[in-house]
């Protein structure tokens, strides 16, 4: 049947169209279907990101458009990676990122692990867990913003009720001390279902033969668990490690929300400080050279972690 | 005259009319922060729109977005705002990269003299450089940093009688900026019809410019300078003297002993917030926000009332308040312009004194029932006889953040000490400067 509308397709084909499809080779037809993508790949992430690269040479400054950008070499490089302050904000991203992955890896496995147990009321459960995933981080900064609210906080209240001090008697986002834990208690109930739900799926693809062989041999619950479970779902704990890092690396809207990147400067993650210096201070060129060190940071980390990725799938 | 002949008129002539219509009535857009006396704008540009046959539109945006969202619209020579009544401390980079039109010509030919403006604001709003008749905006709306408190409280028998015992003084309106300290660390926890309260509501606010209008309004008040000489960029000494320790110290204990829990990321919202649910005492905030205050069922009326930034070292406020100008990107500059001429009018600017707005007129503010039509009229204008501002340079905004950070860092996360963010401020300072050739 569609060998005749074929046929008949090429028949009612005007010769000299046909002999032109007909000149068209399987490479040249691959790149006419790829070109559009390449094209718009070009523009919107190539060129931007060659653009940044020759900007950051310069003290270019996009609200000065009257004034020529001058070649500066690696000044703004030096000038980044010499600092202290910009070391202040590196560190305060990454406790921010190693706490945030460690608590949501922890306890969304868990969760993970608990919900994957038959039991009534499973997928109601379910679909609560991953409630604040859904929301807005907008939104979660802001009313997260009311709960840590010294006087009239939620928080600060349940924490005085377990442990009988005052609820005004401390902020967690005015303490220096206590406002870099509280962005990761935050970050860590918006995004814990997220870990779990990949986890989710790792421990549903276990073949339930493999836990009966087990069994059969004998096995304990805890070698199950330590030889099974965890080799099995590691590739997936893995990749929620990876989207969660890379995003928590990139972590702004919540954060600026929630503090604004104080007290002080002790929650100004880097995001938050390039963000300053491109579109508040309008440092363009050295905000460039701030983008490509962290996105050299970011694609070496990444590139790393998908290379040991990839073995742990191969085993 | 043939049929196709009077058909071929009478559409030239309804081409003609509508063009005529479109020169004269144009849709114009006029660009400020969302507060108060925007409202109050809108309601007397009513009577333009009538006059004119022009139709005003409004762009407001929440001011701790409106740099952001104003510059950012400047910047990239957007035509969303025809008229702009920008911060104050805009008017150098709104002169220099273009973004203004100069206003002087315009001046000239429709006799509209700076001289009837008052002199502060003349020399804040609309000139640059600094002081030189060359202006880009005219003054719209006159503003410092003042403070109120509850009278209601000052005034009661109990509560004074405690003072009295506690500091052995008499509790009044503060006439030092020592004094001010001390009224607000008597409020802080005290106990007022069974509620407790806090001595006053500051600025700490971290992200736009809070922190940095909140200290120096204890800097000035204690002789800060930027520089030794004007128009130097000469810092050191000045910008870290004794005095500026002293002051930001101050703000600090300030910071720490007199202001409600959790109040470190505060600033013109949370000041009338705390304010207005009987949280504190006293609060600081901008005199523009002061008629709101006083209409408020609550704590308005017979309860509160208001004075200048006291003085410490000498009498200072921190400069508030906007200029209007001409978005150079308009295509609807002649209206625009026009919308100008009808504003500075002296009797549209005594109806923008009426209804909320600070008029800079010399005509309102002389007027001799001027002290009296406001309970915080005579303060406004002792206030604006010492009101000092940031920088105005057109890199403002990495000045800015400079000075919010090491504040901040010191003020509210108690890093470091007065004399060492001082002399880090300078150090950011400079950088800026020698980035801007300037130094």
């Amino acid at each position: 049947m569609s060998d005749k509308t074929a046929d008949r397709v090429a028949a009612a084909t005007p010769t000299h169209i046909a002999r032109k499809v007909r000149g068209l080779s399987d490479r040249a037809i691959a790149w006419i279907f790829v070109a559009p993508t390449i094209f718009l790949l070009l523009a919107i992430n190539i060129f931007p990101l060659i653009w940044t690269i020759r900007l950051s040479f310069t003290n270019y400054k996009a609200n000065r458009i009257n004034r020529e950008p001058e070649w500066i070499g690696f000044r703004n490089y030096e000038r980044i990676l010499t600092d202290s302050d910009i070391w202040l904000n590196m560190q305060a991203t990454a406790h921010f990122l190693f706490w945030t992955i460690f608590f949501q890896v922890l306890i969304g496995f868990t969760l993970a692990w608990l919900i994957n147990k038959k039991f009534k009321g499973n997928d109601l459960w379910t679909t609560i867990i991953v409630l604040p995933m859904m929301l807005s981080p907008a939104v979660v900064g802001n009313f997260w913003k009311f709960l840590y609210q010294p006087q009239i906080g939620l928080f600060n209240y349940i924490i005085a009720f377990f442990t009988g001090k005052d609820p005004s008697s401390f902020e967690m986002l005015g303490s220096v001390d206590l406002a870099p834990w509280s962005i990761v208690i935050v970050d860590t109930w918006m995004w814990t279902p997220f870990v779990m739900l990949i986890c989710l799926a790792g421990l549903r693809s276990i073949p339930d033969y493999i836990y009966e062989a087990a069994e059969i041999d004998r096995a304990s619950k805890l070698r199950q668990f330590f030889t099974i479970m965890i080799p099995m779902v590691l590739p997936f704990l893995m990749l929620a490690v990876l989207f969660r890092g890379i995003e928590n690396f990139k972590m702004f809207d919540l954060v600026v929300q929630l503090t604004g990147g104080g007290p002080g400067s002790t929650t100004e993650l880097t995001s938050i400080n390039l963000k300053r210096e491109a579109f508040e201070k309008w440092r363009t060129g050295y905000a460039s050279a701030y983008a490509i060190i962290l996105f050299v940071t970011v694609f070496g980390l990444a590139s790393i972690y998908v290379k040991a990725l990839n073995k742990v799938k191969e085993r | 005259m043939t049929y196709s002949k009077l058909v071929g008129a009478s559409a030239l002539a309804i081409v003609v009319a509508g063009a005529a219509t479109s020169v004269q009535a144009e849709d114009l857009t006029l660009c400020w922060a969302a507060w108060d006396p925007a409202n109050a704008l809108v309601e007397l540009s009513k009577e333009f729109e009538a006059q004119s046959g022009h139709t005003m539109n409004f762009e407001f945006v929440p001011w701790p977005n409106f740099a952001d969202r104003m510059l950012n619209e400047l910047n990239s020579g957007g035509k969303l705002c025809d008229l702009l009544i920008g911060d104050s401390q805009w008017i150098g980079g709104g002169a220099e990269n273009g973004h203004y039109v100069q206003l002087n010509d315009f001046f000239d030919a429709e006799s509209i003299s700076m001289d009837d403006f008052a002199p502060a604001t003349v020399y804040a709003y609309s000139t640059w450089p600094k002081g030189t008749p060359n202006y880009y905006a005219l003054p719209a709306m006159g503003d410092a940093n003042g403070w109120f408190y509850r009278k209601d409280w000052f005034e009661r028998e109990d509560i004074q009688a405690a003072y009295m015992e506690a500091t052995g003084d008499e509790l009044r309106e503060p006439q030092s900026q020592r004094e001010l300290l001390r009224i607000a660390q008597f409020f802080q926890g005290r106990e007022i019809d069974g509620k407790t309260v806090y001595g006053a509501a500051i600025f700490t606010e971290r992200g736009s410019e809070g922190i940095t209008m909140g200290a120096t309004g204890a800097l000035y008040a204690w002789g800060f300078k930027y520089e030794n000489e004007p128009g130097t960029y000469d810092m050191e000494g000045a910008v870290n003297s004794a005095e500026a320790v002293e002051a930001l110290e101050f703000y600090k204990e300030f910071y720490e002993t007199a202001t409600p829990p959790g109040y470190t990321n505060a600033y013109m919202g949370e000041s009338l917030d705390a304010f207005k649910s009987g949280q504190v005492a006293l609060a600081m905030n901008w005199f523009a926000f002061f008629p709101g205050l006083y209409a408020d069922p609550t704590t308005g009326g017979d309860k509160i009332d208001f004075f200048v930034n006291p003085p410490q070292n000498i009498a200072a406020s921190t400069l508030g308040g906007q200029g209007i100008s001409v978005v150079s990107y308009s295509d609807k500059q002649d209206a625009a312009l026009e919308y100008i001429k009808w504003f500075a009018d002296p009797e549209v600017q005594a109806k923008w004194w009426e209804l909320g707005g600070y008029s800079a007129h010399n005509a309102v503010l002389n007027d001799p029932g001027f002290v009296e039509s406001q309970p915080f009229a005579g303060d406004f204008l002792v206030a604006m006889e010492g009101v000092q501002d940031f920088w105005q340079e057109p890199v403002y905004a990495e000045l800015l953040l400079a000075m919010q950070k090491r504040v901040h860092d010191y003020v509210v996360a108690d890093q470091g000490t007065a004399q060492e963010a001082l002399d880090k401020l300078i150090e950011d300072w400079t950088e800026v400067f020698e980035d801007e050739g300037k130094l």
